[in-house]
């Protein structure tokens, strides 16, 4: 194995221009020319807009042009598109229509009706505060409760009692019969706290329109440019896409809100044909927590039928899920098919149900972010298999051991759809307890009490869906698009290569893992590997990263383009050498003729491709560059558990992480450096969900919540160093054996550091807190 | 407008601005240094953090005109032609960095702390960076590379 290949902890390759300040993000372009846009948004949560009024506006100094939704509407252009189709019981979900800018009403607060562009940011930005904009304000539905509630004002006059579907999973006389046979039956109710997913760099874009070309190029903060190009240049502004060009540069952070199509991201491209200069438009943060999609909300009633030996019998989840004012771009399948699937967990729980009614309100719309349905679904699982022990009396871990899915039942058929692929829970779970010093916790507790201090453990035994995502299945459940992947590996003459991926890396270290692969197969050095991604003017075809996809689909198109370059590389060999294609191996960088010692470089078969005087020419093109489109044959499954340990004072309700212990199953490893630092930082996301976070609004509509004096970021010193771990199955149906690591530390943190905290709080007679657990409401629950 | 003189990266600059500038934005927009990232508006996350005067500030929180005649560092201006400072180094030894956007803030207020304080434990780095956020890392090895530089830093300074 090369020194950096496959499984070796090879720092970044893109670090070098990270820590000296070299990074390229969307903000750091400027174009010749450029101009700048500044949106006038909404102040309510809801309004009729009576009139905009731009002339004072369109006078002040610097100002290029005023654009509004009358303006926009006038065009004809299409609405923001939504690429998933649930059906619910009652037939399709309502699809309300999404204006890019709002002409006539306002939906959540944030929501944008106009844009000023001027010569300076400044000069926008005065002028916005210029446009006088006359609305008549209406009763807003801010919240599920709200929006369900008899007379409920209305979000869109297309969905009656603001339902956009009601859709079920499961056989719901099936498992109440399950029920009627039921030793135990445990409920919990439960809230998933709404959250701002806050990628540290706030979305950005500037477009320009080349006249000569006819061509327009948009700069935008994305996970997926090529899907933006489709989706904003096929359904919004009909642009065809060989004249429309979307890069994604570093970008800094994402966690699922920059997955989705904007709004500004097709205002600023329609904007700058008009005005024929460059235009750049940049969030202030108190303008991305008012329109970068939000994550979670669910409402979620659960029941767990269990028979005398706490073997599970059934399972039935009712839940409520906000969709926010406008459906985004993959909001449907967030609380079903990527929820209710995950409901099985780690175990044999043989009939499952679950309802969910999904709601328009006047808040932000609400779509995946880190997890997306995965998160959700492990904390009503793991939250009520952890409360159903303690009432049973049994240990929260054996009562798991009884209920997992054995090792040697792969492949796994769930009652929610899937088919598991592999997986070890015992071993993960047994990894995770031993590093946690779980036997050791009743005397930490009571030494913890002798210094007045509740101290509680918690486990999580999670399992995702990932490698997203199979386009034959997605689509027969509602998906507008397939979701393969592609890779170009192109070699050069003298045997470097560039690796085009469809994939997206703003964070996840794409550079150094796929070219680590491109290491370990080729045998050339990781130096004379180049990755490139997020130009549509490069990269073929993709469709970015998400879903914990990049490796597990990316880095299979990857494995699948280099057999391509081994096979014909191998043919040139064959040539070379005067030897039949069949005995020629492939090992280390050197072709062989097997059984002799004769044998010839990767790099002289390179430069053989491309200058071919010596070249079986009537039976092998020239070149060496090889396109792989990878559609994978089913999700992945990572799984582990995840054991947090708390301390609470009684006298401040502060929690305190005192341990926190991860055993995680991503299939094979590329790079094990990076895949803890995924772990840890997914570790934070679901800590600050438990115990931090929590988007608020008024019973109004107005964000409580806005900016970081308000919205609780976790914070350096909020949590402790990790103990992460890895153990293996591989995948069995993807080339790379791997499953994906992003999400598994948001998915499994959540329901850890709750069950640990309410395992604190029961000595005290609490049995319900609710996300995020903050000293109020922990001491407030104390003292209650 | 107001002309703003002031030494950044160790050479003498000057600037025409308006008096409500920002360090921030003479820095990315006048200079184009664009390593200093603005991530809010409430000097609450620290991606703007660099050095004036030799101690880490908030250059978000700063009008231009206030640094007259002052030193500025930014992240643009630790690394010595090719061989990194040794807090950078540690930043890409520990994994320390993900998406990379908070990352110079990060580096310039983790040199203050190690200016300050040449062995710092890891409660003091967690307590140091109060003011910076990380979305990505989850701090676990920022901490690490915190301490791997300060110490390397005052080992560079021993030998």
């Amino acid at each position: 194995m090369p020194k950096d290949g496959i499984g070796a902890s090879v720092k970044r390759k893109e670090d070098y221009r990270f820590i000296t300040g070299q990074g390229a993000y969307t903000d750091d372009i400027d174009r010749p020319g450029q101009t700048y846009a500044v949106f006038v948004r909404s102040p309510h949560a809801h309004a009729r807009i009576a009139s905009v009024d731009t002339s004072a506006a369109a006078a002040m100094p610097g100002v290029v042009k005023i654009l509004t939704g009358a303006d926009y509407a006038a065009d004809g252009l299409g609405g923001l598109p939504c690429g998933w189709q649930v059906t619910g019981k009652d037939g399709p979900m309502v699809e309300p229509p999404h204006p890019p800018l709002a002409a006539d009403r306002v939906r959540h607060v944030g929501d944008q009706l106009a844009v000023v562009i001027a010569n300076s940011a400044a000069e926008a930005r005065d002028a916005a505060e210029a446009v006088a904009v006359e609305y008549e304000p209406l009763a807003a539905a801010a919240s599920i409760d709200a929006a369900l509630s008899p007379g409920a004002p209305q979000v869109h006059d297309e969905a009656p009692g603001n339902l956009c579907y009601d859709w079920e999973l499961g056989d719901k006389a099936d498992v109440d019969a399950a029920f009627a046979g039921a030793h135990h039956v445990t409920r919990v109710e439960l809230v998933n706290n709404r959250l701002v997913p806050n990628a540290m760099e706030p979305r950005a874009a500037v477009a320009e329109y080349d006249r000569a070309t006819r061509e327009y190029t948009l700069y935008t903060t994305s996970q997926n440019p090529h899907v933006i190009r489709l989706l904003m240049g096929a359904f919004v502004l009909q642009l065809p896409e060989h004249r429309l060009r979307v890069v994604a540069p570093d970008v800094g952070g994402g966690f699922g809100s920059k997955i989705f199509h904007y709004a500004e991201e097709a205002i600023l491209t329609w904007a700058a044909g008009k005005v024929a200069r460059p235009i750049k438009w940049t969030a202030e943060r108190a303008e991305s927590f008012v329109t970068d999609a939000h994550g979670r909300d669910h409402v979620t009633v659960a029941e767990l039928a269990l028979d005398a030996d706490g073997k599970f019998l059934g399972l039935k989840v009712d839940t409520r899920a906000n969709m926010g004012a406008y459906l985004s771009t993959f909001a449907p399948c967030v609380p079903t098919y990527l929820y209710a699937t995950l409901l099985a967990g780690q175990y044999t729980t043989p009939k499952i149900w679950c309802g969910v009614q999904a709601v328009f309100t006047h808040t932000v719309p609400v779509d995946a972010y880190r997890g997306a349905g995965r998160p959700e679904a492990t904390f009503v699982v793991e939250r009520i298999v952890e409360t159903a022990a303690h009432e049973m009396g049994i240990d929260p871990a054996e009562l798991r051991r009884r209920n997992f899915v054995p090792p040697d039942a792969f492949p796994y058929q769930t009652p929610v759809a899937l088919v598991y692929d592999s997986g070890d829970y015992e071993g993960t779970l047994a990894a995770a307890l031993a590093d946690a010093d779980y036997n050791g916790f009743a005397a930490r507790r009571t030494e913890a009490e002798a210094r007045g201090k509740l101290r509680g453990i918690g486990l999580s035994a999670y399992i995702e869906a990932c490698g997203i995502a199979p386009s034959a299945v997605v689509g027969s459940l509602g998906a507008r698009a397939g979701l393969y992947e592609c890779g170009e590996v192109r070699v050069h003459p003298t045997g470097s290569v560039t690796f085009f991926t469809g994939t997206h890396s703003h964070g996840q270290g794409h550079e150094t893992t796929f070219a680590q692969i491109i290491a370990e197969r080729l045998g050339v050095d990781i130096d004379a590997v180049e990755v490139v991604h997020g130009d549509t003017s490069k990269i073929p075809f993709g469709m970015g990263t998400y879903g914990s996809r990049s490796l597990a689909v990316g880095g299979s198109a990857l494995s699948r383009a280099l057999d391509k370059v081994e096979t014909k590389a191998k043919r040139i060999a064959a040539h070379l050498m005067e030897a039949s294609e069949a005995d020629i191996e492939f090992a280390d960088g050197q072709f062989t003729v097997a059984g002799t010692d004769k044998s010839v470089g990767f790099g002289d078969v390179a430069l053989t491709a491309y200058v071919p005087h010596n070249y079986p020419i009537e039976e092998l093109e020239p070149g060496l560059d090889e396109t792989a489109y990878y559609d994978p044959a089913n999700f992945t499954f990572p799984a582990g558990c995840h054991v947090c340990e708390v301390e609470i004072d009684p006298d401040t309700g502060a929690v305190e992480i005192v341990n926190f212990a991860a055993s995680d199953d991503f299939g094979n490893v590329i790079n094990p450096m990076i895949v803890e630092g995924q772990v840890h930082g997914g570790i934070v996301q679901g800590v600050g969900q438990a115990l931090l976070e929590g988007c608020v609004y008024g019973d109004d509509g107005q964000l409580a919540t806005g900016s970081y004096m308000d919205y609780t970021m976790p914070r350096a010193d909020d949590v402790p160093s990790f103990t992460v771990s890895t153990r293996t199955t591989p995948c069995p149906h993807n080339p790379l054996g791997a499953k994906g690591c992003g999400e598994a530390g948001a998915i499994a943190a959540p329901a850890a550091v709750m069950n640990a905290v309410h395992h604190a709080l029961a000595s005290r007679g609490v049995s319900r807190i609710d996300m995020p657990a903050t000293p109020a409401r922990v001491w407030q629950a104390l003292n209650a | 407008m107001p002309t703003v003189n002031m030494n950044v990266n160790g050479e003498a600059v000057s600037g025409e601005v308006e008096s409500r500038t920002l360090l921030v934005q003479f820095l990315r927009e006048t200079l184009r240094l664009t390593g200093t990232h603005v991530g809010c508006d409430t000097s609450q996350c620290g991606a703007c953090v660099v050095h004036v005067n030799g101690v880490s500030a908030k250059s978000c929180t700063m009008l231009a005109v206030q640094c007259e005649g002052a030193d500025v560092t930014t992240i643009e201006g630790l690394a010595d032609g090719d061989a990194l400072h040794p807090m950078q180094e540690a930043f890409r030894d520990n994994h320390g960095l993900q998406c990379g956007f908070c990352t110079p803030g990060m580096i310039m207020s983790a040199l203050d702390l190690a200016n300050r304080n040449s062995a710092p434990s890891e409660q003091e780095v967690r307590d140091w960076l109060e003011g910076n956020i990380c979305r990505c890392t989850g701090y676990h090895n920022i901490v690490k590379s915190i301490m791997a530089g300060a110490r390397a830093m005052a080992a560079g300074q021993g030998g």
